[in-house]
């Protein structure tokens, strides 16, 4: 009977768009990994061939998220924070360095990365946290502690260091922002990052000036009654603080391969063969698409293997390359229609628990999705994150299919749930 | 408004997203042909050059295989330097400084490290290439010309430059193709077609296999022989007797305009043009402004005709009925014509007719003949035109259509002509009366003489001269294979050339003769004049000599033109009588003309063109008006010459 009840009212859309990412997924593994002597779809040696076991394997993960009652992933939210956690600190001891991250447990030939767990443990902490009907966020202690549950896996994550995921556990913020974090919170984080590209693109002494002009600016612009010199005077201290601290940071605490990275966005320079070569290289693969691109497994530019890290972080330029404009459209709007979607599910939820961990479920996954693409296609710095269900990878699929179907079971159950 | 903050984010994310792809696949065209260039490798497979033989089967123009040293630099493993240099005979160096340079062009991507070894070199370097890693050794056709002579004729192979690639995408840099001669016309024909594969490359440069499976491949099509209608013999002595001349000598076989010989003077061993050297021997070639070797004087050289353009004038005078076989014109050592003119002959006068008056070359028949051929009609501009009409059906004054590539119209005056030259009209038959001689305004080149003398050899028809006889597997052009016929009716021909056939018995080349053939032909003398210094200055005419041989059933019409030669009889002449002996005899018996002719050198004429002699002739004035003075002369004469040529 739970069961039939399950799949009255499971949300098909939603169960539909994760289906056609996942095998647009594969097709894209599959063009950027073949070559002309492995034919076999199931060559185990091959990560086409691994990703399709990765993906029968969540079909095993999927029917058993959603057999378990929903009530348990809100009951046992606490345990499941404790052990991401745990798992996170177990790196430091146990971890597997790849390329000077030490992300991964190794178990045999297969790694795991417990981040991508960890993702949804966040969620359902915040959301059980915030479902407390005395949590209210606009007391300062409460600020605190809603804070602290997204900065301490955030800390941990740095450590490694993996800059991508801890980007990711950011932005949680806005899950805050929605249930009543004061917005100066969101704006000052944002308001940061547009500082720091200032910072690196400006001498620092400029954008002090710019900083204090605007301010300025600001205060005669006010209302008298609101102008208040003294407020003004600490933002802008802060400001000027923080650029200068940002300057410094980036010359001497930041490693060469960072300002690499962020110095081939802002254009500051232009070395295709080296530095700039995954950033060009995307961009060609992109652009050579055209209109209705160059069909499946017909991309030049993905045969040559010009683009490093093709079939994980950028399997997008394969879609670009292979299934042109018309392609990549219809796939940013699939992600765009799923994330909605899952907004509107989310808004519509009975409970707040289910409201915030679906709200937890849409950040991660936007945030994901639009620092992968925008990077990709040049608009980003290079931080190496997957695209959901579409990049090669174990941990990243069953991470983001548990994140998201634990959503569904909820919403699923809104029902019964009175 | 915080619900509706992270679905606004969404939304503006994917716009941004979305116009950065329309920006990325649309707009920026750049990527796309970066995507070519970097990811799939196009291999050429060039097929060999077709062969060029003579009219009688004479292999002319075969290949001969080179053999390039490439090197890929990043290739190179274990190199033994020593016995590496040794093998090749260079210093260590210059090993080094080739490598440096192949290094410099791309460590990746293979590159000439030592161009053009003989067999020798090769047969050695070939049995170690294993040992040396990083290397290999790339097979090019280039030609190999079995005789010395024609260089006008064959043209050259030459790598194609930036305007050609321009024009024609076939070609790609380093691709050689043929420039001037049959090299040029034949092009296509004779270099066959690429065959182009692509391979698909990976971000290493390596290759991964065939792009697509070969769909876009295609297989190299064999270049084809041809023959040609020159008799390599003759050629060959034509050259021999145009040695220290500068001029053109041009034979034709009358009954299908097959070109025979096409010599231009100065001319070049083609040899020279293949190998190592070209480059070099090109630009001396090139930069040689006075004796122009690689300009083809046979084709190019555009002159007033002379004396044999009388034969035309007879003929249109027969044609329109103004003169007759026993027509007579009286001349004093000349004729007087309009007020107080007066045309000097020196034909040492006596009552004409038609027979003598062409053996005799006399002026004055022939400028009376065409002042009655003009004064014919109602107005001198129909009298023109008519006359202009009948020249123009020997091909005269308009590209003939031969398959070489240069040529030039030569100018057969009409009354437009004059209409310019006479703006404010008033102009009659006695203003133009020096067209009758061959002076005036006619101009001709030697091709064209040639011609004439193969339509009057046939009685009135022509086959466009052509120089290709046979295309393995392909029918040559069918304008070759028709008739022209002239607007002068058969009979006319017949007095013409017993004049023509007198001039060898007691005309003007009564010493001229060769025994046992009977030669038709015709002297001519062209005065010429060159500007040194801002003067004009009258130089030694031009030598001329047109024939056809023999009489009845001709085989063989030519056109001799040596430059400042002198009477066309001293020069021209006999050379003419040679080849002509050369050509149907296939030997010669005058071996003192022979001989005379082949040492004769004309350079001390060519020399008063050098700088070194002008400049001991006179004495350059470096005052501000005399220079002054030669600016305005050559502004005049510019003047003069745009408002002739308008």
């Amino acid at each position: 009977m739970k069961n039939q009840s399950v799949s009255n009212n499971i949300d098909w859309i939603t169960i539909l768009i994760y289906t056609l990412l996942v095998i647009l997924g594969w097709m894209n593994i599959y063009s950027a990994d073949i070559t002309p002597d492995s034919s076999y779809i199931f060559d185990i040696n091959q990560n086409y061939g691994k990703q399709l076991i990765f993906i029968g394997f969540t079909i095993i993960l999927v029917i058993v998220v959603l057999t378990i009652d929903s009530k348990f992933y809100e009951r046992f939210s606490s345990v499941f924070y404790g052990l991401a956690l745990l798992l996170l600190i177990g790196l430091f001891p146990l971890g597997k360095t790849i390329a000077g991250q030490r992300c991964w447990y190794a178990i045999g030939s297969f790694t795991l990365q417990p981040s991508e767990f960890a993702k949804a443990a966040v969620s359902l902490a915040l959301a059980k946290y915030l479902s407390d009907p005395q949590i209210n966020l606009k007391n300062f202690n409460h600020q605190i502690i809603g804070l602290l549950i997204i900065f301490v896996p955030v800390f941990l994550i740095i450590l490694q260091p993996d800059a991508g995921s801890a980007l990711i556990f950011l932005m949680f913020i806005f899950v805050l922002n929605r249930e009543g974090l004061p917005s100066w919170y969101l704006w000052t984080a944002l308001g940061a990052v547009v500082l720091f590209i200032m910072s690196l693109l400006l001498k620092p002494q400029y954008v002090v000036l710019i900083s204090f002009l605007s301010i300025l600016f600001h205060y005669f612009n006010s209302r008298k009654i609101k102008r208040n010199i003294i407020a003004s005077s600490i933002v802008f201290i802060l400001m000027a603080g923080f650029t200068i601290s940002v300057d410094y940071v980036f010359e001497n605490v930041f490693q060469q391969h960072h300002r690499d990275r962020f110095n081939i966005l802002l254009g500051k320079e232009v070395d295709l063969a080296g530095i700039g070569y995954n950033t060009n290289q995307s961009k060609i693969a992109i652009g050579s698409g055209g209109w209705f691109g160059k069909g499946w497994l017909e991309g030049t530019q993905t045969k040559g293997n010009f683009v490093p890290e093709q079939h994980t972080d950028y399997i997008f330029t394969t879609v670009g390359e292979e299934w042109g404009f018309v392609g990549s459209t219809v796939l940013i709007l699939l992600f765009t229609g799923l994330l909605l979607r899952i907004l509107y599910l989310a808004e519509r939820q009975k409970t707040k628990f289910s409201r915030v961990y679906g709200y937890g479920v849409a950040s991660v996954l936007f945030t994901h999705f639009f620092v992968n693409v925008a990077m990709v296609v040049g608009i980003f710095p290079t931080i190496g994150v997957p695209l959901p269900f579409l990049s090669y990878g174990g941990s990243s699929l069953w991470g983001f299919t548990i994140l998201l179907f634990i959503f569904v079971k909820m919403d699923a159950n809104k029902v019964n749930e009175w | 408004m915080r619900k509706l903050l992270l679905p606004g984010m969404i939304i503006v994310s994917a716009i941004l997203i979305i116009a950065r792809l329309f920006y990325l696949q649309i707009i920026d065209e750049e990527l796309k042909l970066k995507s070519e260039n970097i990811s799939i490798k196009i291999k050429y497979d060039y097929p060999e050059r077709g062969y060029i033989y003579d009219r009688n089967g004479v292999l002319l123009v075969a290949n001969q295989p080179s053999y390039d040293i490439m090197v890929v630099p990043r290739e190179i493993k274990d190199l033994d330097t020593i016995e590496f240099c040794k093998l090749l005979n260079i210093t260590k160096e210059e090993f080094h400084k080739k490598l440096k340079k192949a290094v410099v062009y791309s460590p990746l991507l293979p590159s000439v490290f030592l161009g053009q070894l003989n067999k020798m070199e090769y047969a050695a370097f070939q049995e170690k290439e294993r040992k040396f890693e990083g290397f290999y050794i790339q097979q090019r056709s280039l030609r190999d010309y079995q005789i010395d002579c024609g260089g006008n004729v064959f043209g050259f192979i030459t790598q194609v430059n930036e305007a050609v690639i321009n024009k024609n995408p076939y070609y790609k840099s380093g691709d050689l193709f043929g420039k001037q001669g049959v090299e040029e016309t034949y092009e296509e024909i004779l270099r066959g077609q690429k065959g182009v594969k692509h391979i698909q490359r990976d971000r290493f440069n390596r290759e991964m296999g065939v792009y697509k499976e070969g769909k876009y491949d295609t297989i190299a099509v064999q270049g084809k022989d041809i023959t040609l209608t020159i008799d390599a013999e003759l050629q060959k002595y034509g050259e021999a007797l145009m040695k220290n001349k500068r001029g053109g000598i041009i034979a034709i076989e009358p009954k299908t305009g097959e070109i025979l010989a096409l010599i231009s003077a100065p001319s070049y061993n083609p040899n020279i043009l293949v190998g190592r050297q070209r480059s070099r021997n090109y630009t001396k070639l090139y930069n040689d402004s006075l004796a122009k070797p690689l300009y083809d004087r046979s084709l190019l050289a555009e002159y007033p005709p002379g004396s044999p353009f009388k034969i035309l004038t007879a003929l249109v005078g027969l044609q329109e009925n103004v003169i007759d076989t026993s027509t007579v014109f009286a001349c004093r050592g000349g004729f007087s014509y309009g007020r107080g003119r007066f045309m000097r002959c020196h034909c040492g006068g006596g009552m004409r007719k038609l027979h003598m008056g062409i053996a005799k070359s006399c002026n004055a028949y022939f400028g009376n003949t065409y002042l009655n051929t003009i004064n014919h009609f109602s107005t001198p501009s129909i009298g023109v035109d008519t006359w202009s009409n009948h020249l123009k059906s020997f091909g005269l004054g308009q590209f003939m259509g031969y398959d070489l590539p240069t040529g030039r119209r030569g100018n057969i005056p009409t009354s437009k002509t004059y209409e310019k030259i006479y703006p404010n009209g008033g102009w009659r038959a006695t203003a133009i009366v020096s067209n009758s001689i061959g002076q005036g305004e006619v101009l001709m080149t030697p091709i064209q003489l040639a011609n004439m003398m193969a339509t009057i050899a046939n009685r009135g028809y022509y086959y466009t001269p052509h120089i290709i006889k046979k295309i393995k597997g392909q029918a040559i052009d069918p304008k070759f294979r028709t008739k022209h016929v002239t607007t002068i009716d058969k009979k006319h021909y017949e007095p013409v050339i017993e004049g023509l056939a007198e001039v060898f018995k007691t005309g003007t080349a009564y010493f001229l003769g060769v025994e046992g053939i009977e030669i038709c032909g015709k002297t001519g003398t062209a005065e010429n004049f060159a500007r040194i210094n801002g003067k004009k200055v009258q130089l030694e005419d031009h030598s001329i000599f047109v024939a056809f041989a023999p009489k009845d059933n001709p085989k063989i019409a030519i056109a001799v033109f040596v430059e400042n030669g002198g009477y066309g009889a001293t020069i021209a002449g006999p050379i003419t009588s040679l080849m002509i002996e050369k050509y149907i005899k296939g030997k010669t018996t005058n071996k003192f003309r022979e001989e005379n002719m082949m040492n004769r050198s004309l350079q001390h004429e060519y020399n008063k063109f050098s700088r070194k002699y002008i400049d001991s002739m006179y004495k350059i004035k470096l005052r501000k008006d005399s220079i002054l003075r030669v600016k305005n002369l050559k502004k005049l004469d510019s003047i003069k010459k745009a408002n002739a040529a308008k």
